[in-house]
């Protein structure tokens, strides 16, 4: 059982809403992944389109538990305003905290997003930082009060998989007792399954799923592959050997001829 | 008076914040607010005054990641 901020949640995947190819297939995605957590954003509404509204309408069929992000926020001042109006507009204390440093890498401002965190905990948000495998970074984060920490396995969108797993590997251990969540750069189950086989305890992904060819029977496979690495994670993996170990038993070998008798 | 609604001119008469989302059609709208980057609550925007070259943002749910 995945618990955030003393909320449970039996799917250990967490899905963003963005760049399907219609609504219906977002839809479908959230059905087929079985995900409980879904990320939203916040745009400018246009007075003639009005397409927040009807984005609304489809967040509550979705019946999921919805995160906001500040995607797009470059400063700890616009990432706070940001945070305070989505928690009216979706009411929800939650907040995926996105302070961005860079447009090519869109990588965490990581000075930017403590100063954030340190500011929206104190006013009651429950933070969920999106962050790189810094270990200093980490450990400011959860000196602000973070309970949750997201750090990214490669930059958003590019697929990548987990460029800095062994920095990845070193984060987990440092922090035992804190609910990591792999936020951006999946391209592919296996690399969901990677990260769970490490123990991390949740992935967050949205391009993935949202540009495969057929979202709906890649969430599948998503769910299948975080669960897979999640029950191989709790099962205890082998160490990795240099040399071949025999899995047959070696005793009672036919043809051998045992010289030491 | 000149204002810049969501990054663009716009000329109002509107003297309140929520007289402007009325007139904007968005009285009951799923949006929320800042004026001059800083949150407005859907309770302050009737004692919310606007001012000429007032920076308004007005937002609404989206798909995001």
């Amino acid at each position: 059982m995945l618990t955030l901020y003393g909320k449970p949640f039996t799917s250990r995947l967490l899905l963003g809403t963005a760049r399907y190819p219609s609504p219906e297939a977002l839809k479908q995605a959230v059905k087929a992944s079985a995900t409980e957590i879904v990320t939203v954003s916040l745009r400018r509404e246009s007075a003639r389109a009005r397409t927040g509204q009807g984005f609304w309408g489809l967040i509550e069929e979705l019946g999921c538990r919805v995160l906001p992000n500040t995607a797009g926020c470059r400063t700890a001042k616009e990432a706070i305003s940001t945070a305070a109006m989505a928690r009216e507009l979706f009411n929800t204390n939650w907040v995926k905290l996105e302070v961005i440093a860079n447009d090519d890498t869109l990588q965490p401002d990581l000075f930017g997003l403590v100063e954030a965190a340190n500011v929206l905990v104190a006013e009651g948000f429950e933070v969920l930082p999106y962050t790189t495998e810094d270990l200093s970074a980490a450990e400011r984060l959860v000196a602000a009060g973070c309970a949750v920490l997201m750090p990214w396995a490669a930059p958003i969108g590019s697929g990548q998989g987990l460029i800095n797993r062994d920095a990845l590997k070193t984060l987990r251990a440092y922090f035992p007792d804190i609910p990591l969540i792999i936020d951006a750069g999946i391209g592919t189950p296996s690399h969901a399954a990677e990260a769970m086989e490490l123990g991390y305890d949740a992935v967050l992904l949205n391009t993935a799923i949202a540009e495969a060819g057929d979202p709906a029977k890649m969430a599948e496979a998503f769910a299948r592959a975080v669960e897979a690495g999640r029950l191989a994670y709790e099962a205890g993996p082998i160490e990795p050997r240099d040399m071949a170990q025999p899995s047959t038993p070696v005793a009672g070998t036919p043809f051998k001829v045992d010289h030491a008798s | 008076m000149q204002i810049l609604l969501n990054g663009e001119l716009h000329a109002t008469d509107a003297k309140t914040l929520s007289e402007l989302c009325a007139r904007l059609g968005f009285a009951e709208a799923r949006i929320a607010t800042a004026v001059n980057g800083s949150f407005i609550a859907a309770s302050s925007r009737e004692a919310t005054k606007l001012a000429e070259a007032d920076e308004i943002e007005i937002l609404a749910p989206r798909q995001g990641g």
